[in-house]
C-alpha cells in the first residue's frame, strides 16, 4: 500500500460511531490507509461520508455522543486511540497538524495573527516570545505571504479569504509537524486563490517532508495535488490506488460516478453525468454494499457486504462488479 | 468589536488599506446618536465629581466637627451664620451641606455599585464559562442554581442576607454581588456556548491549546459585547438596589449617607414644605441611573450583530 517509505501514519480498521438516540450513527467504519512521510493523500467523498470524523478521529478530538469504538491510529508507530489526553494534546498542532475549511472561522476574530501563531509554537516549545514572533514570519514568508511583518500585526478580519487561509497553513506548519490533516481548505476559496493555495502546500510538503492528508469532496482537486486516493463512501473507503490510476481508470461506479461529475473542457457540450440520488443517512445502515441503491452495476449479489481486495499494485477496491476499462486493472 | 470582523467583508484587500480598526468603528458608531453621546459625558462628569468629592466639597460632612445641628434644614441659599458660606442647596436635617452630601452620597452609591458589578461579573463570567465548556451535569446543576436565584426578587434576597450579615458596605456588597452574579453567569453561558461551537476553538483544540487557555484567551473575549451591555445594566440596578435598601434602612450607616439614605433622611421633612432634602438627592440618583441605562442602551445597540444596520 505504500509507496514512499514507512507509514508517518497508518490508520487501521477505525470505527468511529456516534450513540445518539436514533440510534447508532457509523460514522466511520473500517476506515484503512496509510501516509508516508512527504506523501499527499487525497481522502475524497461526499458530505457526510465520514472523511472529516475520520481526521477528528485522529487527533481525538471526537466530541460526544460519538467514539472510536475499535480499530488503531499509529504515529510513527505510536498507538493514538489509547494515548493519554495529555499525550495527545502534546502532539496537537506539533506534529499533527489540522488545516480547516473556512478561514473566515478558524481564526480567533479578537486576537491578532502573531498572537495565535505565537500561541501555537508556544504551546509546544519552550521558547520566547521574540523568537516565536521570528519563527510566525518566516512561517508566512513560506507561505508566500507578502510583507509579512505587516501581516503579523493585522486582525482576521483585515486579510483577504485566501490570505486568511495561508496563515491557517501557515500556523500548522509552524511546529513543523510530520502529518497535516487538511479538511476542504480550498473549498471556500475563489479558484484562482485554490490553485495558489494547492501549489503552496505541495510545495511545503514536499520540502518538509510532511505527510499530508488532504480531505476534499472535490476530484479535480486531488487529482493534480496528491499521490494516492483514498475514495470515501458511506464511513467506507470504497477504492484507494494511485492518483493517475484511479483518475484514468477508475474500477468503482462511485469512483466513476465522481469523476464523471467534474465537468472538463474536453466534455463540452455531452451531459454531465451525474450520481443518481444521495448519500444514505448513516443511522442504521442496511446491511451490503451501501453504494447498491444508487448503483448502475448492483445486482443481488450487493446485498452481501463486499470486502476492499487488492487488485493489482497498490490498488484495491471494494465491489463485486468493479468496471472493467480499457486501461485494464 | 468581534462583530466589526464578522460583518466587514472578506474581500478587504491589503491589510495596510484597512484604516477601520474595530474599536474606531465602535466609537464612530457609538457617538453616532446625540443622547448617547450627552449621556456619556453626564456620566463622565458625575464619576468626575464623584471621584474629586473630598476635594473639591465646601464642607466634609463626615466630620461632626463641622457640622452645626443649629444650621439644619436651611433652605437653598441660605449662608452660614458664622462663615458666611452659601448653602447652594440648603442643608439636611444633621445640619450638613446637603452638596457636599450628595457628592459623598453619590461616591458611596457608585463605589458599592460599581464594586458589587465587578466582583458579580467576576464570579458570574467564571461560572458561566464553566457551565458551557464543561456541559453535563456540572451544567445542569449550576444553570438550575441560576434558575433558582433569579426566581427570587432581588430586593427579597438583598433583605434576607442584610438581615443576617448586618449593615456596613461590605455587607451591602456581598448582597448585591449574591442577587446579581447569575445575570452575568446566565449571560456568559450562553454567549459562550455559541463560540464554543464555532470553528475557531475547535482549529485551537487541534493546536494542542490547554482547555485554560481556550477559555480564557479565545473563548472569553468573544463574549465580551454582551457581558460590557449586562455590566452597566446591572450597575444601574445595583445603584438602585443599594438606595432602596438605604432608603429602607438596612443599608449603609448613617453616619456615611449615600443618596438613598439622604433621600430617606429628608422624607420626613417633605410634607413640612423642606422638599430639598429629598428632592435634590433624589435627582441626582435619577440622574445617574438614567444615563448609566442611557449608555447601556447604546451599547447593546452597537455590539448587536443583529441590530446593525
Amino acid at each position: 500500500m505504500r509507496s514512499m517509505g514507512p507509514p508517518a501514519l497508518e490508520v487501521s480498521n477505525l470505527k468511529t460511531h456516534f450513540f445518539t438516540k436514533a440510534g447508532i450513527v457509523k460514522a466511520v467504519d473500517g476506515v484503512s490507509f496509510a501516509v508516508a512521510a512527504g506523501e499527499i493523500l487525497g481522502l475524497v467523498g461526499e458530505s457526510g461520508c465520514g472523511k472529516s470524523i475520520t481526521g477528528f478521529s485522529i487527533l481525538g478530538l471526537v466530541d460526544e455522543p460519538g467514539r472510536i469504538v475499535a480499530g488503531s491510529v499509529r504515529f510513527k508507530g505510536e498507538e493514538l486511540t489509547t494515548a493519554s489526553e495529555e499525550r495527545l494534546r502534546s502532539l496537537r498542532g506539533d506534529r499533527i497538524a489540522m488545516i480547516f475549511q473556512d478561514p473566515m472561522m478558524t481564526l480567533n476574530p479578537v486576537l491578532r495573527v502573531d498572537t495565535q501563531m505565537v500561541e501555537a509554537v508556544r504551546a509546544h516549545r519552550n521558547i520566547n516570545t521574540a523568537a516565536a514572533v521570528h519563527l510566525a514570519r518566516d512561517a508566512l514568508a513560506d507561505v508566500g505571504i507578502p510583507s509579512p511583518e505587516h501581516r503579523l500585526k493585522a486582525y482576521p478580519h483585515e486579510l483577504s479569504g485566501g490570505m486568511r487561509q495561508r496563515v491557517a497553513i501557515a500556523t500548522a506548519f509552524i511546529n513543523k509537524p510530520d502529518v497535516i490533516i487538511a479538511d476542504e481548505p480550498t473549498t471556500a476559496l475563489d479558484v484562482t486563490i485554490q490553485g495558489q493555495i494547492l501549489a503552496e502546500a505541495q510545495a511545503l510538503c514536499a520540502r518538509t517532508g510532511t505527510a499530508m492528508i488532504w480531505i476534499t469532496h472535490d476530484l479535480a482537486v486531488v487529482s493534480s495535488l496528491a499521490d494516492r486516493i483514498a475514495v470515501m463512501y458511506a464511513g467506507r473507503i470504497v477504492e484507494t490506488g494511485r492518483t493517475a490510476d484511479i483518475v484514468s481508470a477508475p474500477l468503482h461506479p462511485y469512483t466513476k460516478g465522481l469523476i464523471g461529475s467534474v465537468p472538463s473542457h474536453n466534455k463540452r457540450g455531452e451531459r454531465l453525468t451525474q450520481i443518481p440520488g444521495m448519500t444514505p443517512s448513516l443511522l442504521n445502515l442496511a446491511p451490503g454494499c451501501a453504494f447498491r441503491t444508487r448503483c448502475s452495476q448492483a445486482t443481488q449479489m450487493c446485498l452481501a457486504e463486499p470486502e476492499l481486495a487488492d487488485v493489482g499494485a497498490d490498488r484495491a477496491v471494494r465491489c463485486f462488479h468493479p468496471l472493467l476499462t480499457e486501461a485494464g486493472a | 468589536m468581534t462583530l466589526a470582523a464578522e460583518s466587514s467583508p472578506a474581500t478587504a484587500q491589503p491589510a495596510a488599506l484597512a484604516v477601520e480598526t474595530p474599536l474606531r468603528r465602535f466609537l464612530s458608531d457609538y457617538f453616532e446618536s446625540w443622547v448617547a453621546t450627552a449621556a456619556l459625558a453626564l456620566l463622565a462628569i458625575i464619576v468626575l465629581l464623584a471621584i474629586v468629592a473630598p476635594w473639591i466639597v465646601p464642607q466634609n460632612p463626615y466630620d461632626l466637627a463641622q457640622v452645626d445641628v443649629m444650621e439644619s434644614r436651611l433652605p437653598p441659599g441660605e449662608k452660614h451664620s458664622v462663615s458666611g458660606y452659601t448653602y447652594w442647596l440648603g442643608t439636611d436635617g444633621a445640619g450638613r451641606d446637603l452638596l457636599s452630601a450628595m457628592l459623598y452620597g453619590v461616591r458611596i452609591s457608585l463605589t458599592v455599585g460599581v464594586l458589587s458589578g465587578l466582583i458579580a461579573m467576576a464570579i458570574g463570567a467564571t461560572v458561566g464559562l464553566i457551565a458551557a465548556y464543561a456541559g453535563g451535569r456540572v451544567e445542569s446543576l449550576i444553570m438550575r442554581v441560576v434558575d433558582l436565584q433569579l426566581s427570587f426578587p432581588a430586593i427579597l434576597l438583598a433583605l434576607m442576607l442584610i438581615a443576617i450579615l448586618g449593615k456596613g458596605v461590605d455587607k451591602i456588597i456581598i448582597a448585591l454581588v449574591t442577587v446579581q452574579w447569575a445575570y452575568y453567569a446566565r449571560t456568559v453561558r450562553g454567549t459562550a456556548l455559541v463560540e464554543s461551537r464555532k470553528e475557531y476553538v475547535e482549529a485551537a483544540r487541534c493546536l494542542g491549546l490547554s482547555h485554560n487557555r481556550i477559555l480564557m484567551r479565545h473563548i472569553l473575549p468573544n463574549c465580551l459585547p454582551p457581558l460590557i451591555v449586562v455590566a452597566t445594566v446591572q450597575t444601574a440596578h445595583a445603584i438602585a438596589l443599594e438606595a432602596t435598601l438605604s432608603f429602607l434602612g438596612v443599608g449603609l450607616p448613617q453616619t456615611e449617607p449615600s443618596l438613598g439614605l439622604l433621600i430617606s433622611n429628608g422624607f420626613e421633612y417633605m410634607l413640612s414644605g423642606k422638599y430639598w432634602i429629598s428632592f435634590f438627592p433624589g435627582i441626582l440618583l435619577l440622574l445617574t441611573i438614567m444615563v448609566i441605562n442611557l449608555v447601556g442602551d447604546q451599547l447593546r445597540d452597537v455590539l448587536n450583530p443583529r441590530l446593525r444596520r
